[in-house]
């Protein structure tokens, strides 16, 4: 198990290194003139001259990169162009409020969707099942910035119940961002508990449960869910892991003063340490969660923990 | 007449069972009799198709959507399974009567150890608490034939033969007067059959348990069985003691059975196999179910269902070419 962990900790490092080099190219073509927006249009060329030998910004890009990396493993992310803070500093201040936001959604959503899967599998075909899937049908192709304005209208501004920005209220702050989040990611796992779970009751050892006069609450909780669970843990890990990178239009929408909202800013900026500490923050949360969500497989299934001696 | 009812572990008079799929009504069972004197064991016999699983899972009432028994009585020791409530018939599944299927590699759930699937049969009838139950289970794993302390593994740990010795621990946990075994060794090694059916054989004399044997194996049938039915399209064609039939098999059906099978004596004998396929069974013909395969069919059979001709007290055939004729003619030694 411990051997387990540590060679997939190992296999982050490559996955990391190709993340950082695809965003440098893309930042590097798309970037503008970062030394301009920092300077102003007006700045002199001999100004310009100076600020970019200052950023580094004279050296070939594969240069760049690699001095990126020799910093990145020395915990240094470099400085962001704008606010001259560390980028180390200024995104670990940032990720509590998304890590706080992204537990919280994914609680609701869990919470609502497995319940509502697996109503709607063992009672296929009946109102409730046409309910819940045109529920998560809506779900799934509602963007979630739109439900949050909606939602934000209704009772931020019409019903005063709820804040409508930031995260200073306490759970209230909470309440309208997470559900934004929570309600659109209920319908994928929703969706994926209910077809899963309407496999598992046609197996045969469901038939040997029931073979054995275990009654039908028995049959679905005991047998037929846990072997549905593993492609639900997987939906649930890959919107969680999403939702560590910042879930960028809800929390712009409610001012959340999250990862997402800081990577659009530095993006608009051209701020390339500062989106490049992003991502890398991203891509390491990304793939813990997908440690996460292996070891929560073997934890569910032996077949799987048998392969991780 | 009376006396010998009560004698009966199981009796199925008249029952169909209708599968109601978009595509139509397929009639898997379409009255089926079967009797299974108590203590006895019955072999039911025949082809892919022709509901033999469908048989065994009406008993259980666990005949999957869109399955529905539409017709008959299933009476257990004279009690009649089609009037239990659903809660009445979980207190006869693997309690009174249990079912062994025919694919252990699938018939055993995959996240739970072994000794707490069998366990959970006998929690489910017995007032044992889990640390008994738990060691009851493990028992029944030694009179399987498998070490105890396995008991803490999962079904993948184990292989083929074993899992059926496990599906039968299960079966077998609580005692059940009737068991049914679903082609429980079409899925093994022929090793591991004759391994598996020696073993069925012993519990089932230890138990004196009543057994209904679904397989297509006429050396199973041979081997195990007293008394044999075979099923053709849903219904029972044929049926008598084990020398009745094989000695007499009457039906053209039965008789294509064992013509298909190799004969040792004379090797190169070609192979008599049965031509064409089962109807379909959403389609019946409106006369014998097996007239468009039979080469002694005869312009009655596409039309008329065969009556039922009974050669002595057990042996009897539904077929036209015995009707209201002394069995002495048509058979060798009657």
């Amino acid at each position: 198990m411990v051997k387990y962990i540590a060679k997939r900790v190992l296999m982050m490092i490559p996955v990391l290194l190709g993340v950082i080099l695809l965003v440098f190219f893309i930042m590097n073509l798309a970037s503008g003139n970062a030394v301009l927006l920092i300077l102003g249009e007006n700045a002199t060329e001999e100004a310009v001259a100076v600020k970019t030998r200052e950023l580094g910004l004279d050296r070939p890009i594969l240069v760049r990169y690699a001095a990126y990396v020799a910093d990145l493993v020395r915990g240094d992310m470099g400085t962001s162009y704008f606010s001259s803070r560390s980028v180390a500093e200024e995104v670990l201040s940032r990720f509590p409020a998304t890590l706080k936001l992204a537990v919280v959604s994914a609680i609701i959503s869990t919470l609502l969707a497995i319940p509502l899967g697996i109503f709607a599998a063992v009672r296929q075909n009946t109102l409730f099942d046409n309910f819940s899937m045109i529920l998560s049908l809506v779900g799934n192709s509602m963007p979630a910035f739109w439900l949050a304005l909606m939602l934000m209208m209704l009772f931020a501004e019409k019903l005063g119940w709820l804040p409508a920005q930031g995260m200073n209220n306490g759970w209230r702050s909470y309440v309208l961002p997470a559900v934004s989040i929570g309600f659109i990611n209920m319908a994928a796992i929703a969706r994926t508990t209910r077809s899963t779970m309407l496999e598992t009751v046609r197996q045969d050892y469901i038939r040997t449960a029931r073979a054995k006069g275990v009654d039908e609450e028995a049959v679905v909780m005991d047998h037929a869910f846990p072997n549905a669970l593993i492609p639900t843990i997987t939906v649930i890990g890959v919107q969680f892991g999403n939702l560590l990178g910042g879930a960028i239009l809800v929390e712009t929408v409610f001012a959340w003063p999250g990862l997402g909202r800081l990577m659009v800013q530095s993006v608009n900026n051209r701020d390339v340490p500062l989106v490049l500490g992003c991502i890398v923050i991203l891509s390491i949360s990304y793939s813990v969660v997908n440690l996460l969500v292996d070891l929560v497989y073997g934890f569910v299934d032996p077949r799987v923990r048998s392969m991780y001696k | 007449m009376n006396t010998q009812k009560q004698d009966m572990a199981l009796e199925i008079e008249d029952l169909s069972v209708e599968y109601r799929t978009g595509g139509g009504i397929v009639r898997a069972l379409n009255s089926l009799e079967l009797s299974i004197k108590r203590g006895t064991a019955l072999g039911l016999v025949g082809e892919t198709g022709a509901g033999k699983t469908t048989a065994g899972l009406a008993i259980l009432r666990l005949i999957p959507h869109p399955g529905v028994i539409t017709g008959g009585s299933i009476r257990l020791h004279g009690a009649d399974l089609l009037e239990k409530t659903e809660k009445q018939m979980r207190s006869v599944r693997g309690k009174e009567v249990s079912m062994i299927f025919q694919d252990p590699m699938t018939s055993l759930n995959p996240v739970r150890t072994v000794e707490e699937q069998i366990a959970e049969a006998i929690r489910q009838h017995e007032k044992a608490g889990r640390a008994e139950a738990l060691g009851r289970a493990r028992e029944m794993l030694e009179m399987v034939g498998i070490p105890a302390v396995r008991g803490r593994e999962y079904p993948h740990q184990f292989s083929g033969g074993m899992k059926q010795r496990v599906v039968i621990a299960i079966a077998l946990s609580c005692t059940p007067q009737l068991l049914i075994a679903d082609e429980p060794t079409t899925a093994l090694d022929v090793t591991i059959q004759a391994q598996v059916l020696e073993m069925m054989k012993e519990l089932r004399r230890k138990y004196r348990m009543s057994m209904l044997m679904i397989t297509h194996d006429l050396g199973i049938v041979a081997d195990i069985c007293d008394e044999v039915s075979i099923i053709y399209a849903g219904h029972v064609v044929e049926h008598g003691t084990l020398e009745d039939v094989y000695r007499n098999p009457l039906h053209p059906y039965t008789v294509g059975l064992f013509n298909s099978l190799p004969n040792m004596a004379d090797r190169t004998a070609k192979l008599k196999p049965i031509k064409g396929l089962m109807p379909d069974p959403s389609d019946l013909p409106p006369g014998c179910a097996f007239c468009p395969r039979c080469d002694r069919a005869a312009d009655v059979c596409r039309t008329r269902q065969p009556p039922r001709v009974h050669r002595n007290a057990e042996h009897y055939v539904c077929c036209h070419l015995y009707e209201d004729k002394p069995f002495q003619e048509v058979s060798k030694d009657g």
